[in-house]
């Protein structure tokens, strides 16, 4: 394992060590391990929160600030964030207007955030969640895990802090990120596996002629394994996949995301967005506005996802909101 | 069970995770992400330091509870509610000082169902319960048998093992390993082991 770190153990309060000084624009609580927007929490706003596991950034950290997240909770590398965490970001980030937690569905994620959330409530804190699952390589059913969130949690987190920074209720916040989570669907493909500093290897072994289909931001394995095709194909087959499970067709405007998994050139990225753009076209779906780069990532795996929101006015309206965050900026 | 035993079963715990945590980190990231190794070695290392500061007459029931806050304070991901609700909820059922096999049997009986609240896994689904139920089952039938604790302990040791390996062949329904659909056949689950390895713990602090 090659890695820019001091021991696997610190990486995570080493990192926030660095945002802290590389961001004066955030509050970094180290010893509870939030991340807030700098000023104490805004009387009568409400305030968007999300976490997860480290090794995904920029998400979440990168997206606290003005018309995104109120407070991020970064938990250790691919491990959800504690209650006690979460429910510190609640505290000092709470202006009185209530919490909208943005959750990526994983049983982790789910189960750590409705512990917060029922400690919240007992302190009189009205907690409203909005589940993030946009992955279509998983299989949603009632017997399994459901739908992974990944890439789509860039468009939640900025439709629903877009509305909480205009002054919206906690259900209008809560109903913009559901509707921008519901008009989303993911998959993605990868080159190379990651490699989570405590375990010191690749989560799996892929031969150089040899991609994974359908694989998560956790570093875990794919559906599948298929043989590496030149981008035109492989981007085919994401898009097919992403459109067979969504309710975007010809007529349709889109907000596409081709998103960078941790370790592969944006000059890549460009070559697959050209390919999705082609696509689309032929599809008769158009591009309303696109965001290529580093998002969703999963630590050093190589590879992209595509996130696929079918917009409507009000959508856009959101995405080209004012945001000020270290990852995204909209004037 | 009194509080000298949970003590000594959460210590022993302890120890088995710190031994075993290489092999549930390959087990994991065969079928999941590679971290419940270190996951729960960080949750119990903290569990070890919450056990020290702990009034030496507290109950059996306040020594589990007391572990299981600290594992959901600690551990994170999926593992850190589950085996802590597990906890809580056992040593809540353990009000009195001292609790016998029947006593043990149905608190755990209470932590698994919290589990399966939680988690919403039922056996089969290739998760901890596949090993926790078994362990449990051995447990409440020891206790109707008669068999002192430290037989019983040994006995839920077996099955927890046994539910453990049995999930080898089982496609996971539940937990991360589930993204992999039929791929994850052929894998022990992680969940399980780590399971079977607090029960083996259990055993062996029962001087089985």
């Amino acid at each position: 394992m090659k890695k820019l770190i001091n021991t696997p153990e610190s990486v995570l309060d080493d990192a926030l060590a660095g945002i802290a000084a590389a961001h004066p624009e955030l509050t970094v609580d180290r010893a509870a391990r939030v991340v807030l927007r700098a000023g104490g929490p805004r009387p009568g706003k409400v305030a968007v929160i999300s976490g997860g596991g480290s090794g995904h950034e920029p998400l979440h950290v990168g997206f606290v600030g003005p018309g995104m997240l109120d407070a991020a909770c970064p938990g250790e590398v691919f491990t959800s964030p504690v209650p006690d965490q979460l429910l510190a970001a609640i505290k000092a980030a709470d202006g009185g207007a209530g919490v909208v937690f943005v959750v990526k569905n994983y049983t982790g994620d789910v189960l750590n955030f409705q512990l917060a959330a029922e400690l919240a409530a007992e302190d009189g804190i009205e907690v409203r969640t909005v589940l993030v699952n946009d992955d279509v390589a998983v299989r949603d059913s009632t017997w399994t895990a459901g739908r992974r969130g990944t890439g789509a949690a860039v468009v939640v987190e900025k439709a629903a802090g877009a509305v909480a920074e205009r002054g919206g209720t906690a259900a209008e916040v809560a109903a913009a990120g559901q509707l921008a989570n519901s008009a989303s669907r993911s998959f993605a493909v990868a080159l190379s596996a990651a490699t989570v500093p405590a375990a010191g290897r690749p989560g799996f072994e892929l031969p150089e002629d040899q991609v994974e289909v359908g694989v998560g931001i956790h570093g875990e394995p794919g559906r599948r394994r298929a043989p590496l095709r030149p981008a035109r194909e492989l981007v085919a087959e994401v898009v097919e996949a992403v459109l067979s499970e969504h309710t975007l067709s010809a007529g349709h405007e889109t907000i596409v995301l081709v998103n960078g998994l941790g370790a592969t050139p944006l000059l890549e990225l460009y070559i697959v967005f050209g390919e999705v753009a082609a696509k689309l076209a032929e599809r008769g779906i158009r591009i309303a506005r696109s965001l290529v780069g580093n998002y969703v990532t999963s630590l050093d795996m190589a590879g992209f996802s595509l996130t696929l929101t079918k917009a409507d006015a009000r959508l856009l309206d959101l995405w080209d909101a004012p945001a000020s965050t270290p990852a995204l900026r909209r004037p | 069970m009194d509080t000298d035993l949970a003590l000594g079963w959460l210590r022993a715990a302890a120890a088995a995770v710190e031994q075993h945590e290489p092999e549930l980190t390959a087990l994991d990231a065969a079928i999941g992400d590679g971290d419940h190794g270190a996951n729960l070695r960080r949750g119990f290392t903290a569990v070890l330091a919450a056990l020290d500061a702990l009034p030496p007459d507290t109950p059996v029931g306040g020594v589990l509870s007391r572990a299981g806050t600290t594992l959901i304070s600690t551990v994170g991901g999926a593992a850190g509610p589950l085996y802590g609700s597990a906890l809580r909820t056992t040593g809540a059922a353990l009000p009195a000082p001292a609790a016998d096999i029947t006593d043990l049997a149905a608190a755990l009986r209470a932590g698994l169902s919290a589990v399966q609240k939680l988690g919403g896994a039922v056996p089969g689904d290739k998760t901890m319960v596949d090993a926790f139920e078994p362990a449990v089952a051995a447990l409440e039938r020891a206790a109707f048998d008669g068999f002192s604790l430290r037989e019983a302990a040994a006995l839920a040791a077996e099955a927890a093992e046994r539910g453990a390996r049995d999930t080898v062949p089982l496609e996971a329904r539940k937990g991360r390993a589930s993204y992999l659909g039929p791929r994850s056949v052929g894998h022990q689950d992680p969940g399980a082991t780590s399971t079977a390895l607090l029960f083996r713990a259990l055993a062996r602090a029962a001087g089985a």
